[in-house]
Protein backbone atom coordinates (compact mmCIF):
# COMPACT_ATOMS: atom_id res chain seq x y z
CA UNK A 1 0.00 0.00 0.00
CA UNK A 2 2.88 2.36 0.74
CA UNK A 3 4.40 1.77 -2.66
CA UNK A 4 1.74 3.90 -4.31
CA UNK A 5 3.36 7.04 -2.91
CA UNK A 6 5.30 8.78 -5.64
CA UNK A 7 7.54 11.67 -4.75
CA UNK A 8 8.93 14.17 -7.18
CA UNK A 9 6.61 12.92 -9.91
CA UNK A 10 8.28 12.90 -13.26
CA UNK A 11 6.48 12.45 -16.54
CA UNK A 12 8.97 10.88 -18.95
CA UNK A 13 8.84 12.46 -22.39
CA UNK A 14 11.36 13.93 -24.78
CA UNK A 15 10.01 17.45 -25.28
CA UNK A 16 11.71 20.84 -25.57
CA UNK A 17 10.61 21.65 -22.04
CA UNK A 18 12.08 18.40 -20.72
CA UNK A 19 15.38 19.15 -22.40
CA UNK A 20 15.69 22.72 -21.08
CA UNK A 21 18.52 23.38 -18.65
CA UNK A 22 17.22 22.75 -15.11
CA UNK A 23 18.67 26.08 -13.99
CA UNK A 24 16.55 27.91 -16.55
CA UNK A 25 13.46 26.01 -15.50
CA UNK A 26 14.01 26.70 -11.79
CA UNK A 27 14.59 30.40 -12.49
CA UNK A 28 11.49 30.50 -14.67
CA UNK A 29 9.34 29.02 -11.90
CA UNK A 30 10.77 31.46 -9.35
CA UNK A 31 10.04 34.44 -11.65
CA UNK A 32 6.58 33.03 -12.36
CA UNK A 33 5.81 32.77 -8.63
CA UNK A 34 6.95 36.35 -7.99
CA UNK A 35 4.81 37.53 -10.92
CA UNK A 36 1.74 35.75 -9.54
CA UNK A 37 2.10 37.72 -6.33
CA UNK A 38 2.52 40.99 -8.24
CA UNK A 39 -0.63 40.49 -10.30
CA UNK A 40 -3.47 42.76 -9.16
CA UNK A 41 -6.40 41.71 -11.33
CA UNK A 42 -7.77 38.84 -13.35
CA UNK A 43 -6.19 40.05 -16.59
CA UNK A 44 -2.76 39.20 -15.16
CA UNK A 45 -3.98 35.75 -14.20
CA UNK A 46 -5.41 35.31 -17.67
CA UNK A 47 -2.00 36.03 -19.18
CA UNK A 48 -0.33 33.67 -16.69
CA UNK A 49 -2.85 30.94 -17.41
CA UNK A 50 -2.24 31.26 -21.14
CA UNK A 51 1.49 31.06 -20.48
CA UNK A 52 1.33 27.85 -18.43
CA UNK A 53 -1.10 26.28 -20.87
CA UNK A 54 1.32 27.03 -23.70
CA UNK A 55 4.23 25.53 -21.72
CA UNK A 56 2.16 22.45 -20.81
CA UNK A 57 1.20 21.94 -24.45
CA UNK A 58 4.86 22.20 -25.45
CA UNK A 59 5.89 19.73 -22.73
CA UNK A 60 3.48 17.03 -23.86
CA UNK A 61 2.36 16.34 -20.29
CA UNK A 62 -1.39 15.60 -20.48
CA UNK A 63 -3.61 18.14 -18.69
CA UNK A 64 -5.54 15.44 -16.87
CA UNK A 65 -2.24 14.27 -15.40
CA UNK A 66 -1.68 17.71 -13.90
CA UNK A 67 -5.28 17.99 -12.71
CA UNK A 68 -4.98 14.60 -11.03
CA UNK A 69 -1.91 15.88 -9.23
CA UNK A 70 -3.95 18.76 -7.86
CA UNK A 71 -6.56 16.53 -6.26
CA UNK A 72 -4.77 16.15 -2.88
CA UNK A 73 -4.69 19.91 -2.36
CA UNK A 74 -8.31 20.46 -3.44
CA UNK A 75 -9.23 20.72 0.26
CA UNK A 76 -6.80 23.59 0.78
CA UNK A 77 -8.16 25.37 -2.27
CA UNK A 78 -11.72 24.91 -1.07
CA UNK A 79 -10.85 26.12 2.43
CA UNK A 80 -9.16 29.22 1.03
CA UNK A 81 -12.24 29.93 -1.04
CA UNK A 82 -14.68 29.55 1.87
CA UNK A 83 -12.64 31.51 4.40
CA UNK A 84 -12.13 34.41 2.00
CA UNK A 85 -15.77 34.29 0.92
CA UNK A 86 -17.21 34.65 4.41
CA UNK A 87 -14.61 36.58 6.35
CA UNK A 88 -13.88 39.54 4.07
CA UNK A 89 -15.55 42.81 5.12
CA UNK A 90 -17.39 44.97 2.56
CA UNK A 91 -20.75 45.47 0.84
CA UNK A 92 -23.02 42.60 1.77
CA UNK A 93 -24.36 40.59 -1.15
CA UNK A 94 -26.01 37.73 0.70
CA UNK A 95 -26.56 36.88 4.37
CA UNK A 96 -26.83 33.33 5.69
CA UNK A 97 -27.63 33.80 9.38
CA UNK A 98 -24.49 35.10 11.06
CA UNK A 99 -22.42 34.66 7.88
CA UNK A 100 -22.20 37.32 5.21
CA UNK A 101 -20.95 37.08 1.69
CA UNK A 102 -19.60 40.40 0.53
CA UNK A 103 -18.88 41.65 -2.94
CA UNK A 104 -15.23 42.16 -2.05
CA UNK A 105 -15.17 38.75 -0.35
CA UNK A 106 -16.37 37.01 -3.48
CA UNK A 107 -13.78 38.88 -5.53
CA UNK A 108 -11.04 38.07 -3.04
CA UNK A 109 -12.04 34.39 -2.82
CA UNK A 110 -11.93 33.92 -6.59
CA UNK A 111 -8.69 35.88 -6.74
CA UNK A 112 -6.96 33.70 -4.12
CA UNK A 113 -8.19 30.48 -5.72
CA UNK A 114 -6.82 31.60 -9.08
CA UNK A 115 -3.48 32.42 -7.48
CA UNK A 116 -3.26 29.04 -5.70
CA UNK A 117 -4.27 26.99 -8.73
CA UNK A 118 -1.79 28.81 -10.97
CA UNK A 119 0.97 28.44 -8.36
CA UNK A 120 0.51 24.71 -8.14
CA UNK A 121 0.04 24.32 -11.87
CA UNK A 122 3.36 26.05 -12.59
CA UNK A 123 5.45 24.34 -9.93
CA UNK A 124 3.98 20.94 -10.78
CA UNK A 125 5.12 21.47 -14.37
CA UNK A 126 8.69 21.82 -13.09
CA UNK A 127 8.67 18.45 -11.34
CA UNK A 128 6.77 16.76 -14.17
CA UNK A 129 9.34 17.81 -16.75
CA UNK A 130 12.58 17.63 -14.72
CA UNK A 131 14.20 14.53 -13.26
CA UNK A 132 14.79 14.90 -9.51
CA UNK A 133 18.54 14.42 -9.99
CA UNK A 134 18.66 17.24 -12.54
CA UNK A 135 16.62 19.39 -10.22
CA UNK A 136 19.16 18.98 -7.41
CA UNK A 137 22.05 19.58 -9.83
CA UNK A 138 20.35 22.75 -11.03
CA UNK A 139 19.69 23.96 -7.50
CA UNK A 140 23.27 23.30 -6.46
CA UNK A 141 24.55 25.25 -9.43
CA UNK A 142 22.15 28.16 -8.81
CA UNK A 143 23.01 28.29 -5.12
CA UNK A 144 26.76 27.95 -5.58
CA UNK A 145 27.49 31.72 -5.69
CA UNK A 146 26.02 31.88 -2.17
CA UNK A 147 28.60 29.42 -0.82
CA UNK A 148 31.10 32.27 -0.88
CA UNK A 149 29.12 33.76 2.01
CA UNK A 150 29.17 30.49 3.94
CA UNK A 151 25.87 29.16 2.58
CA UNK A 152 26.02 25.32 2.52
CA UNK A 153 24.87 24.92 -1.09
CA UNK A 154 26.79 21.70 -1.79
CA UNK A 155 25.65 20.13 1.48
CA UNK A 156 22.00 20.95 0.74
CA UNK A 157 22.33 19.43 -2.73
CA UNK A 158 23.95 16.22 -1.47
CA UNK A 159 21.32 15.88 1.26
CA UNK A 160 18.59 16.20 -1.36
CA UNK A 161 20.16 13.64 -3.68
CA UNK A 162 20.72 11.14 -0.85
CA UNK A 163 17.11 11.64 0.21
CA UNK A 164 16.05 10.83 -3.36
CA UNK A 165 18.10 7.64 -3.24
CA UNK A 166 16.79 6.48 0.14
CA UNK A 167 13.10 7.44 0.08
CA UNK A 168 12.13 4.38 -2.02
CA UNK A 169 14.29 2.23 0.24
CA UNK A 170 12.67 3.51 3.42
CA UNK A 171 9.25 2.99 1.84
CA UNK A 172 10.18 -0.63 1.11
CA UNK A 173 11.53 -0.99 4.65
CA UNK A 174 8.29 0.41 6.13
CA UNK A 175 6.31 -2.01 3.98
CA UNK A 176 8.40 -4.91 5.26
CA UNK A 177 8.05 -3.90 8.92
CA UNK A 178 4.30 -3.45 8.49
CA UNK A 179 3.92 -6.91 6.96
CA UNK A 180 6.07 -8.45 9.70
CA UNK A 181 3.91 -6.82 12.34
CA UNK A 182 0.67 -7.72 10.58
CA UNK A 183 1.88 -11.31 10.49
CA UNK A 184 2.08 -11.12 14.26
CA UNK A 185 -1.43 -9.71 14.56
CA UNK A 186 -0.90 -5.95 14.39
CA UNK A 187 -3.91 -4.06 13.12
CA UNK A 188 -3.27 -0.86 11.14
CA UNK A 189 -6.65 -0.50 9.48
CA UNK A 190 -9.46 -0.48 12.02
CA UNK A 191 -10.47 1.88 14.82
CA UNK A 192 -10.75 5.64 14.93
CA UNK A 193 -8.01 7.99 13.85
CA UNK A 194 -6.35 8.18 17.29
CA UNK A 195 -6.17 4.42 17.48
CA UNK A 196 -4.75 4.16 13.98
CA UNK A 197 -2.07 6.75 14.63
CA UNK A 198 -1.18 4.93 17.85
CA UNK A 199 -0.87 1.64 16.01
CA UNK A 200 1.66 3.26 13.69
CA UNK A 201 4.09 3.99 16.54
CA UNK A 202 5.58 0.48 16.57
CA UNK A 203 6.16 1.00 12.84
CA UNK A 204 8.01 4.30 13.16
CA UNK A 205 10.42 3.24 15.89
CA UNK A 206 12.09 0.38 13.95
CA UNK A 207 11.98 2.57 10.84
CA UNK A 208 13.92 5.34 12.59
CA UNK A 209 16.40 2.90 14.10
CA UNK A 210 16.90 1.46 10.61
CA UNK A 211 17.39 4.92 9.14
CA UNK A 212 20.14 5.71 11.64
CA UNK A 213 21.88 2.43 10.87
CA UNK A 214 21.73 3.20 7.15
CA UNK A 215 23.11 6.70 7.79
CA UNK A 216 26.06 5.27 9.69
CA UNK A 217 26.85 2.68 7.01
CA UNK A 218 26.45 5.21 4.23
CA UNK A 219 28.70 7.78 5.91
CA UNK A 220 31.43 5.16 6.18
CA UNK A 221 30.98 4.05 2.57
CA UNK A 222 31.15 7.67 1.37
CA UNK A 223 34.32 8.28 3.34
CA UNK A 224 35.85 5.09 1.95
CA UNK A 225 35.17 6.53 -1.52
CA UNK A 226 37.12 9.68 -0.70
CA UNK A 227 34.16 11.97 -0.08
CA UNK A 228 35.36 15.11 1.68
CA UNK A 229 32.75 17.76 1.00
CA UNK A 230 32.18 19.96 -2.01
CA UNK A 231 35.57 21.60 -2.47
CA UNK A 232 37.80 20.08 -5.14
CA UNK A 233 34.95 17.92 -6.37
CA UNK A 234 34.15 17.64 -10.08
CA UNK A 235 30.90 16.52 -11.64
CA UNK A 236 30.11 13.94 -14.29
CA UNK A 237 27.24 15.96 -15.66
CA UNK A 238 28.25 19.48 -16.57
CA UNK A 239 25.44 21.81 -17.50
CA UNK A 240 25.68 23.95 -20.60
CA UNK A 241 23.22 26.54 -21.84
CA UNK A 242 21.89 25.80 -25.33
CA UNK A 243 20.07 27.94 -27.88
CA UNK A 244 16.71 26.69 -26.65
CA UNK A 245 17.62 27.91 -23.16
CA UNK A 246 18.27 31.38 -24.58
CA UNK A 247 14.89 31.30 -26.29
CA UNK A 248 13.24 30.24 -23.03
CA UNK A 249 14.87 33.12 -21.17
CA UNK A 250 13.61 35.55 -23.83
CA UNK A 251 10.05 34.21 -23.56
CA UNK A 252 10.24 34.37 -19.78
CA UNK A 253 11.35 38.01 -19.94
CA UNK A 254 8.49 38.78 -22.32
CA UNK A 255 6.02 37.21 -19.89
CA UNK A 256 7.45 39.16 -16.94
CA UNK A 257 7.34 42.38 -18.98
CA UNK A 258 3.68 41.87 -19.87
CA UNK A 259 2.72 41.23 -16.23
CA UNK A 260 4.67 44.24 -14.99
CA UNK A 261 3.29 46.50 -17.71
CA UNK A 262 -0.22 45.35 -16.98
CA UNK A 263 0.32 46.08 -13.29
CA UNK A 264 1.53 49.61 -14.00
CA UNK A 265 -1.22 50.34 -16.52
CA UNK A 266 -4.03 49.02 -14.33
CA UNK A 267 -2.62 51.10 -11.48
CA UNK A 268 -3.15 54.16 -13.65
CA UNK A 269 -6.82 53.43 -14.20
CA UNK A 270 -7.73 52.61 -10.59
CA UNK B 1 60.63 -10.88 12.29
CA UNK B 2 61.41 -11.47 8.66
CA UNK B 3 62.26 -8.36 6.70
CA UNK B 4 60.06 -7.71 3.71
CA UNK B 5 60.75 -6.19 0.35
CA UNK B 6 58.81 -3.22 -0.98
CA UNK B 7 56.68 -5.38 -3.29
CA UNK B 8 54.27 -5.98 -0.43
CA UNK B 9 51.34 -3.73 -1.19
CA UNK B 10 50.02 -3.91 2.35
CA UNK B 11 52.30 -4.08 5.37
CA UNK B 12 50.74 -4.45 8.77
CA UNK B 13 53.27 -4.26 11.60
CA UNK B 14 52.41 -5.09 15.20
CA UNK B 15 48.92 -3.68 14.76
CA UNK B 16 46.69 -3.43 17.81
CA UNK B 17 43.28 -1.84 17.68
CA UNK B 18 41.02 -1.30 20.68
CA UNK B 19 37.53 0.12 20.56
CA UNK B 20 37.11 2.70 23.33
CA UNK B 21 35.28 1.55 26.45
CA UNK B 22 31.52 1.96 25.89
CA UNK B 23 31.02 3.30 29.44
CA UNK B 24 33.27 4.38 32.24
CA UNK B 25 34.48 1.54 34.37
CA UNK B 26 34.20 -1.04 31.57
CA UNK B 27 37.15 -2.49 29.73
CA UNK B 28 38.07 -1.23 26.28
CA UNK B 29 37.60 -3.93 23.66
CA UNK B 30 40.70 -5.15 21.89
CA UNK B 31 39.53 -6.24 18.45
CA UNK B 32 42.93 -6.75 16.82
CA UNK B 33 45.80 -7.85 19.00
CA UNK B 34 49.40 -7.34 17.84
CA UNK B 35 49.07 -8.60 14.28
CA UNK B 36 51.78 -8.48 11.64
CA UNK B 37 50.77 -9.31 8.09
CA UNK B 38 52.29 -8.73 4.67
CA UNK B 39 50.29 -8.93 1.49
CA UNK B 40 52.03 -9.27 -1.82
CA UNK B 41 50.91 -7.13 -4.75
CA UNK B 42 48.52 -8.94 -7.10
CA UNK B 43 47.61 -11.70 -4.69
CA UNK B 44 44.17 -12.85 -3.61
CA UNK B 45 43.93 -13.29 0.14
CA UNK B 46 40.88 -14.59 1.99
CA UNK B 47 40.36 -13.74 5.64
CA UNK B 48 38.26 -16.18 7.65
CA UNK B 49 37.14 -16.24 11.24
CA UNK B 50 34.06 -16.31 13.41
CA UNK B 51 32.02 -13.19 14.17
CA UNK B 52 33.94 -10.90 16.50
CA UNK B 53 37.33 -12.33 15.56
CA UNK B 54 38.50 -8.90 14.34
CA UNK B 55 38.38 -9.43 10.56
CA UNK B 56 36.33 -6.33 9.79
CA UNK B 57 38.38 -4.17 12.13
CA UNK B 58 41.58 -5.36 10.48
CA UNK B 59 40.33 -4.52 7.00
CA UNK B 60 39.05 -1.09 8.08
CA UNK B 61 42.49 -0.12 9.38
CA UNK B 62 43.89 -0.79 5.89
CA UNK B 63 41.43 1.68 4.36
CA UNK B 64 42.29 4.23 7.09
CA UNK B 65 38.68 4.19 8.29
CA UNK B 66 40.14 3.17 11.65
CA UNK B 67 43.49 4.36 12.93
CA UNK B 68 45.74 1.87 14.78
CA UNK B 69 45.88 2.08 18.58
CA UNK B 70 49.42 0.72 18.37
CA UNK B 71 51.61 -0.40 15.49
CA UNK B 72 51.51 0.72 11.85
CA UNK B 73 49.69 -0.08 8.63
CA UNK B 74 51.30 0.77 5.30
CA UNK B 75 49.45 0.76 1.97
CA UNK B 76 51.76 1.10 -1.06
CA UNK B 77 54.36 2.39 1.37
CA UNK B 78 52.05 5.05 2.82
CA UNK B 79 51.42 5.05 6.56
CA UNK B 80 47.69 5.22 7.31
CA UNK B 81 48.43 7.44 10.32
CA UNK B 82 49.56 10.25 8.02
CA UNK B 83 46.45 12.38 7.63
CA UNK B 84 47.66 13.99 4.43
CA UNK B 85 47.86 10.60 2.75
CA UNK B 86 44.42 9.37 3.83
CA UNK B 87 42.72 10.16 0.51
CA UNK B 88 45.50 8.63 -1.57
CA UNK B 89 45.35 5.51 0.62
CA UNK B 90 41.58 5.24 0.21
CA UNK B 91 41.96 5.67 -3.54
CA UNK B 92 44.63 2.93 -3.69
CA UNK B 93 42.74 0.53 -1.45
CA UNK B 94 39.04 0.67 -2.31
CA UNK B 95 36.45 -1.00 -0.16
CA UNK B 96 33.21 -2.88 -0.82
CA UNK B 97 30.91 -3.32 2.17
CA UNK B 98 28.49 -6.00 3.24
CA UNK B 99 25.12 -4.33 2.76
CA UNK B 100 24.55 -3.58 -0.93
CA UNK B 101 21.80 -1.05 -0.13
CA UNK B 102 23.66 1.07 2.38
CA UNK B 103 26.70 1.93 0.28
CA UNK B 104 25.18 3.34 -2.90
CA UNK B 105 24.87 7.12 -2.81
CA UNK B 106 23.03 8.11 -5.94
CA UNK B 107 19.57 7.36 -7.32
CA UNK B 108 21.06 6.47 -10.73
CA UNK B 109 23.59 3.70 -11.30
CA UNK B 110 26.05 5.62 -13.48
CA UNK B 111 25.99 8.64 -11.15
CA UNK B 112 26.83 6.33 -8.27
CA UNK B 113 29.76 4.80 -10.12
CA UNK B 114 30.93 8.37 -10.82
CA UNK B 115 30.81 9.36 -7.14
CA UNK B 116 34.36 8.25 -6.32
CA UNK B 117 36.04 9.83 -9.38
CA UNK B 118 34.04 13.03 -8.73
CA UNK B 119 35.43 13.15 -5.21
CA UNK B 120 38.93 12.80 -6.63
CA UNK B 121 38.39 15.92 -8.73
CA UNK B 122 38.82 14.18 -12.10
CA UNK B 123 37.65 16.17 -15.16
CA UNK B 124 34.25 15.19 -16.59
CA UNK B 125 35.36 13.56 -19.90
CA UNK B 126 37.78 11.29 -18.04
CA UNK B 127 35.13 10.38 -15.45
CA UNK B 128 32.87 9.31 -18.32
CA UNK B 129 35.66 7.16 -19.78
CA UNK B 130 36.46 5.56 -16.42
CA UNK B 131 32.88 4.79 -15.43
CA UNK B 132 31.97 3.33 -18.81
CA UNK B 133 35.02 1.08 -18.56
CA UNK B 134 34.22 0.10 -14.94
CA UNK B 135 30.58 -0.64 -15.76
CA UNK B 136 31.55 -2.78 -18.75
CA UNK B 137 34.05 -4.75 -16.68
CA UNK B 138 31.42 -5.49 -14.04
CA UNK B 139 28.70 -6.22 -16.61
CA UNK B 140 26.30 -3.47 -15.49
CA UNK B 141 26.66 -1.17 -18.50
CA UNK B 142 23.14 -2.07 -19.60
CA UNK B 143 21.77 -0.99 -16.22
CA UNK B 144 23.51 2.40 -16.11
CA UNK B 145 20.33 4.52 -16.24
CA UNK B 146 18.43 2.43 -13.71
CA UNK B 147 17.74 3.26 -10.10
CA UNK B 148 19.59 1.03 -7.57
CA UNK B 149 16.39 0.05 -5.77
CA UNK B 150 15.22 -1.70 -8.95
CA UNK B 151 18.28 -3.99 -9.01
CA UNK B 152 18.99 -7.37 -7.41
CA UNK B 153 21.47 -7.71 -4.55
CA UNK B 154 24.17 -9.09 -6.82
CA UNK B 155 23.66 -6.28 -9.33
CA UNK B 156 23.83 -3.66 -6.56
CA UNK B 157 27.06 -5.17 -5.28
CA UNK B 158 28.47 -5.05 -8.81
CA UNK B 159 27.56 -1.35 -8.95
CA UNK B 160 29.50 -0.87 -5.71
CA UNK B 161 32.49 -2.73 -7.18
CA UNK B 162 32.31 -0.63 -10.36
CA UNK B 163 32.34 2.49 -8.17
CA UNK B 164 35.59 1.30 -6.63
CA UNK B 165 37.15 0.19 -9.96
CA UNK B 166 36.44 3.65 -11.42
CA UNK B 167 38.85 5.07 -8.83
CA UNK B 168 41.60 2.87 -10.35
CA UNK B 169 42.73 1.22 -7.10
CA UNK B 170 45.66 -1.15 -6.69
CA UNK B 171 43.84 -3.18 -4.09
CA UNK B 172 40.18 -3.88 -3.29
CA UNK B 173 38.99 -4.89 0.16
CA UNK B 174 35.76 -6.88 0.35
CA UNK B 175 34.18 -6.73 3.80
CA UNK B 176 31.82 -9.73 3.71
CA UNK B 177 30.58 -8.40 0.38
CA UNK B 178 28.87 -11.70 -0.47
CA UNK B 179 27.23 -12.31 2.92
CA UNK B 180 23.85 -10.79 2.04
CA UNK B 181 23.60 -12.16 -1.49
CA UNK B 182 21.77 -15.14 -2.92
CA UNK B 183 23.84 -17.90 -4.56
CA UNK B 184 23.54 -16.30 -7.97
CA UNK B 185 24.65 -12.90 -6.69
CA UNK B 186 27.60 -14.52 -4.90
CA UNK B 187 28.61 -16.22 -8.10
CA UNK B 188 28.51 -12.89 -9.99
CA UNK B 189 30.70 -11.20 -7.40
CA UNK B 190 33.19 -14.09 -7.34
CA UNK B 191 33.50 -13.91 -11.13
CA UNK B 192 34.46 -10.25 -10.88
CA UNK B 193 36.97 -11.02 -8.14
CA UNK B 194 38.58 -13.61 -10.42
CA UNK B 195 38.86 -11.13 -13.28
CA UNK B 196 40.26 -8.46 -10.94
CA UNK B 197 42.96 -10.86 -9.87
CA UNK B 198 43.79 -11.56 -13.51
CA UNK B 199 44.24 -7.83 -14.07
CA UNK B 200 46.76 -7.76 -11.25
CA UNK B 201 44.60 -6.05 -8.63
CA UNK B 202 45.23 -7.25 -5.09
CA UNK B 203 42.07 -8.65 -3.49
CA UNK B 204 41.42 -9.04 0.20
CA UNK B 205 38.19 -10.93 0.82
CA UNK B 206 36.52 -11.40 4.17
CA UNK B 207 34.02 -14.21 3.87
CA UNK B 208 32.10 -16.92 5.64
CA UNK B 209 31.93 -19.07 2.54
CA UNK B 210 34.70 -21.64 2.45
CA UNK B 211 34.33 -22.39 -1.25
CA UNK B 212 35.16 -18.73 -1.93
CA UNK B 213 38.20 -18.90 0.36
CA UNK B 214 39.38 -22.08 -1.38
CA UNK B 215 39.94 -20.02 -4.56
CA UNK B 216 42.38 -17.66 -2.83
CA UNK B 217 46.17 -17.73 -3.07
CA UNK B 218 46.39 -17.51 0.65
CA UNK B 219 44.03 -17.91 3.59
CA UNK B 220 44.29 -16.18 6.94
CA UNK B 221 42.18 -17.47 9.78
CA UNK B 222 41.60 -15.09 12.67
CA UNK B 223 40.57 -15.84 16.21
CA UNK B 224 40.15 -13.39 19.08
CA UNK B 225 42.09 -10.65 17.34
CA UNK B 226 45.05 -12.82 16.42
CA UNK B 227 46.07 -14.74 13.33
CA UNK B 228 45.39 -18.37 14.17
CA UNK B 229 46.33 -19.94 10.84
CA UNK B 230 47.92 -18.68 7.66
CA UNK B 231 48.77 -20.57 4.51
CA UNK B 232 47.65 -21.68 1.09
CA UNK B 233 44.18 -23.26 0.80
CA UNK B 234 45.91 -26.64 0.37
CA UNK B 235 47.73 -26.20 3.66
CA UNK B 236 44.76 -24.82 5.58
CA UNK B 237 42.19 -27.34 4.38
CA UNK B 238 44.81 -30.09 4.48
CA UNK B 239 44.44 -29.90 8.22
CA UNK B 240 40.65 -30.22 8.71
CA UNK B 241 40.92 -30.66 12.46
CA UNK B 242 42.43 -27.23 13.14
CA UNK B 243 39.94 -25.61 10.79
CA UNK B 244 37.06 -27.20 12.68
CA UNK B 245 38.61 -26.35 16.04
CA UNK B 246 38.49 -22.67 15.02
CA UNK B 247 34.74 -22.94 14.53
CA UNK B 248 34.83 -22.99 10.73
CA UNK B 249 33.38 -25.43 8.27
CA UNK B 250 35.20 -27.06 5.40
CA UNK B 251 34.34 -26.30 1.78
CA UNK B 252 31.79 -28.87 0.53
CA UNK B 253 34.35 -30.47 -1.80
CA UNK B 254 36.89 -30.82 1.01
CA UNK B 255 34.21 -32.26 3.27
CA UNK B 256 33.50 -34.84 0.58
CA UNK B 257 37.22 -35.46 0.10
CA UNK B 258 37.62 -36.19 3.80
CA UNK B 259 34.67 -38.60 3.78
CA UNK B 260 36.15 -40.42 0.79
CA UNK B 261 39.56 -40.52 2.46
CA UNK B 262 37.99 -42.08 5.54
CA UNK B 263 36.73 -44.80 3.22
CA UNK B 264 40.25 -45.43 2.01
CA UNK B 265 40.23 -43.48 -1.26
CA UNK B 266 43.40 -41.48 -1.49
CA UNK B 267 42.88 -37.90 -2.70
CA UNK B 268 45.61 -35.23 -2.59
CA UNK B 269 45.31 -31.95 -0.64
CA UNK B 270 45.27 -29.95 -3.87
CA UNK B 271 41.69 -31.03 -4.57
CA UNK B 272 39.61 -28.13 -3.17
CA UNK B 273 36.53 -27.73 -5.33
CA UNK B 274 33.80 -29.91 -6.77
CA UNK B 275 35.14 -29.65 -10.33
CA UNK B 276 38.59 -30.69 -9.17
CA UNK B 277 37.17 -33.54 -7.15
CA UNK B 278 35.08 -34.81 -10.05
CA UNK B 279 38.04 -34.53 -12.41
CA UNK B 280 40.32 -36.33 -10.00
CA UNK B 281 37.88 -39.15 -9.33
CA UNK B 282 37.19 -39.62 -13.05
CA UNK B 283 40.90 -39.50 -13.79
CA UNK B 284 41.52 -42.06 -11.10
CA UNK B 285 38.79 -44.29 -12.42
CA UNK B 286 40.23 -44.29 -15.93
CA UNK B 287 43.67 -45.84 -15.26
CA UNK B 288 42.10 -48.36 -12.88
CA UNK B 289 39.87 -49.67 -15.62
CA UNK B 290 42.90 -49.79 -17.92
CA UNK B 291 44.98 -51.73 -15.42
CA UNK B 292 42.15 -54.21 -14.84
CA UNK B 293 42.01 -54.71 -18.61
CA UNK B 294 45.69 -55.60 -18.82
Amino acid sequence: MLRDITLGQYYPKDSVIHRLDPRVKITAVLVYIVMLFLVRDFTGYGVSLLAVIAVTAASGVPFRFILRGMRPIAVIILLTFILNLFLYPGTILLSLGPLHITEQGLHQALFMVCRLVLLIFGTALLTYTTKPMKLTDGMESLMSPLSRFGFPSHEIAIIMSIALRFIPMLVQEADKIMKAQQARGADFESGNIVRRVKSLMPLFIPLFVGAFRIAQDLAMAMEARCYRGGSGRTRLHTMKLEKRDGAAILLLSAYAAVILAERVLSGMFF
Amino acid sequence: MKSRAAEDIIRIENLTFSYPAPEEGTESQTAVDDISLYIEEGSFVAVLGQNGSGKSTLIKTINALLSPSRGDVFVCGMNTKDEELVWEIRRSAGMVFQNPDNQLVSAIVEDDVAFGPENLGIPAPEIRERIDDAMKRTGIFGLRKKSPHMLSGGQKQRVAIAGVIAMRPKCILFDEATAMLDPRGRCEVMQIIRSLKKEGITVLLITHFMEEAAEADRIIVMEKGKIALSGTPEEIFGDPDSVKRLGLKLPPAVEMRELLRARGIDIPDSVLNMDGLARYLCGRAEPERDSSGV
